[in-house]
């Protein structure tokens, strides 16, 4: 906006130049006002449902009484931040956090990188079209369903997976109550939900690889285990970076609904992470405050992830998010 | 290309082949499986029994299931929603694109900025949950499933990413031509749209048809339950799964597994006989989105 106001200030059009940006935008609104009108509802939308909230963090400085105003009655500061930071059940969902994350991430981010390249050297393309088309499904199966069906194949009296452990060593296990399979039935099932849809963005960057770059590494002799290294994969490094470190920034996000669904009081001791732990404290024990004070802790630490890893993202690989 | 047309055959592509049938059994496994326990005999599913197939062969349980009032009532609840809740996600996505579509629109930063900055911060569970009970008062409504998570900013992304691209020349020959914005959008703009629209949709429907957390926490009328909740319930072991059989298939363990199977076959079929011939869409816009991001 500045540069079109000095250039109109340089002809002694004064009129317009004089404007602010308010009047600007006024004189915009008016002139194109059904333009300006679509945004009205979608608008109110985001500031009632995204603005409001925003705004309502601020019940976790204040005393929520039930049946009292919505905001809570009294300014405490920093007492629910206090509490919740002495609470040794807030140091393990964190700890649990970090460990399922990180876990998380390192175990499968490569799966569907390989899983790509695989695809990509398949010689019948209707088969790869098939596998491509089927290794979607999961992704779009509701959590509530994917968790029923681990609890199904694990059950410990007739689940195929105890079946097979039974006729093997005689003993069962009862996965699905033992903190310590946790994790794994966590990230595998995971792994199970993501493999073929977050292959797909590896698989767009393979397609825009030129052609003639393998052309060229044929005519000068490359075998296809070279190709694959010196074309195949620099092709896709950069996209491999990038979904990295967009990973790090979400590292805290964990799946909320899935833990929420599959763990039980049994297997809190791993499974608890700040998502299902502020659940409890505010929806179950009604706790609002004290919720909204480990939830806004949580976004903090989101946002502070997610802008280092931009950072790093723009140092290191010269694409970023903003 | 003539080196590709040779198509030898190494060690490698054995290899790789056999692994792709691996991720495709282990990926449907777990379909087969449930299917196969839904359609078993009691007696084999509790003996630990099925494997692959079906043993003791009978539609009972889907009998059993249907007959279940609250089953249908929630069926027909998640079908009400999944319907309704696209059409206005759509709407509010394409009044939102549109404009934002516009290079020259003043303003188009700072609306911009509002809406990505939600992508990076909320005020999280507690204060949305306030928000809706307190506030809107629409506990026990169907808009508390519907209206909050109506917009989904990567959506509007997406959307107003198409709309860029289409040719602005149609437009200005519209508005030549005396047609208004409003014209221009549903005469000229929708129907070119159709794969994004179709995209978006389809990303909100399977997000609707799945969505069981928001009706969990802002629903107690077990009338309003979609059946996602339904299958929650009974996966939870809130509502007993005795309850719906009715007493009338003896046993227990093994009933329930077998109910709790062929329930969340039937909730998970649309998705499942629809999704191959839709896909490509899920995939274009997944495209679109990553030249973004």
């Amino acid at each position: 906006m500045s540069p079109e106001t000095k250039a109109v200030n340089a002809t002694g059009a004064v009129t317009r130049a004089k404007l602010g940006w308010p009047q600007q935008f006024w004189h915009a609104v008016k002139k194109d006002w059904r333009l300006y009108s679509l945004l009205v509802l979608p608008l109110l939308h985001y500031i009632i449902f995204n603005y409001i909230p925003m705004y309502g963090v601020i019940i976790a400085f204040r005393r929520y009484q039930p049946g009292g105003p919505v905001y809570g009655s009294q300014w405490v500061g920093f007492r629910y931040f206090q509490m919740f930071l002495r609470d040794a059940g807030f140091w393990r969902a964190f700890r649990n956090n970090l460990i399922i994350s990180i876990e998380y991430l390192v175990i499968s981010f490569p799966f569907p990188i390989v899983f790509a390249l695989l695809l990509n050297e398949l010689k019948n393309l209707r088969f790869k079209r098939f596998v491509q088309t089927v290794s979607y499904l999961p992704h779009f199966i509701s959590t509530v369903i994917v968790v029923g069906m681990i609890k199904e194949i694990l059950s410990p009296s007739i689940g195929i997976v105890n079946m097979v452990l039974k006729n093997l060593t005689g003993n069962t296990i009862n996965f699905v109550s033992e903190p310590k399979w946790f994790r794994t039935i966590y990230i595998a099932s995971g792994i199970w939900q993501q493999l073929g849809w977050n292959s797909i963005i590896y698989l767009a960057a393979l397609s825009n690889i030129n052609p003639e770059l393998y052309e060229a590494a044929r005519i000068d002799g490359a075998s296809r285990y070279q190709q694959i290294k010196y074309v195949t994969i620099p092709g896709i490094l950069p996209t491999v970076m990038v979904l990295l470190i967009l990973n790090i920034g979400n590292l805290m996000s964990v799946g909320f609904e899935k833990i929420l669904l599959l763990y039980s009081p049994l297997t809190y001791e791993t499974a608890d992470v700040i998502s299902t732990f502020l659940y409890r404290l505010g929806l179950i024990n009604n706790n609002y405050s004290l919720g909204a004070a480990v939830g806004l802790c949580n976004s903090i630490i989101g946002v502070i992830l997610l802008t280092t890893a931009n950072f790093l993202s723009r140092k290191l690989t010269e694409s970023s998010l903003w | 290309m003539k080196s590709r047309l040779k198509k030898r055959i190494t060690v490698f592509d054995i290899f790789n082949n056999l692994i792709m049938i691996f991720v495709l059994l282990v990926t449907l496994y777990p379909f087969l499986y449930l299917t196969s326990l839904s359609m078993s005999s009691e007696r084999y599913v509790y003996a630990g029994e099925i494997t692959f197939y079906p043993k003791g062969f009978t539609l009972g349980t889907y009998k059993v299931l249907l007959r279940d009032a609250s089953f249908w009532i929630s069926y027909r609840n998640t079908i009400l929603y999944t319907a309704l809740g696209t059409l206005i996600s759509l709407t509010l996505t394409v009044l939102l694109a549109y404009p934002l579509s516009k290079k020259n629109l003043k303003g188009r930063g700072f609306f911009l900025g509002i809406i990505l900055f939600t992508m990076f911060f909320n005020g999280g569970l507690i204060p949305t949950y306030l928000l809706v009970t307190r506030m809107l008062h629409m506990r026990n409504t169907i808009w508390a499933v519907i209206i909050p998570g109506a917009i989904s900013t990567f959506n509007v992304l997406i959307t107003r990413t198409y709309f860029e691209g289409l040719p602005v020349e149609l437009e200005e020959a519209a508005a030549i031509d005396g047609m208004s914005t409003y014209g221009i959008l549903l005469k000229i703009v929708l129907p070119l749209s159709k794969p994004i629209l179709a995209t978006i949709g389809l990303f909100y429907a399977v997000g609707m048809w799945n969505n069981w957390f928001g009706p969990f926490i802002y629903l107690d009328t077990k009338s309003l339950f979609p059946v996602s909740l339904y299958l929650r319930n009974i996966i939870a072991g809130a509502q007993n799964a005795r309850e719906i059989a009715g007493g009338e298939v003896e046993g227990f363990g093994d009933i329930e597994a077998t109910i709790k199977s062929a329930s969340m076959i039937v909730s998970a079929l649309p998705i499942i006989m629809v999704y191959p011939f839709v896909q490509k869409y899920f995939v274009k816009g997944i495209m679109i989105g990553s030249l973004k991001g």
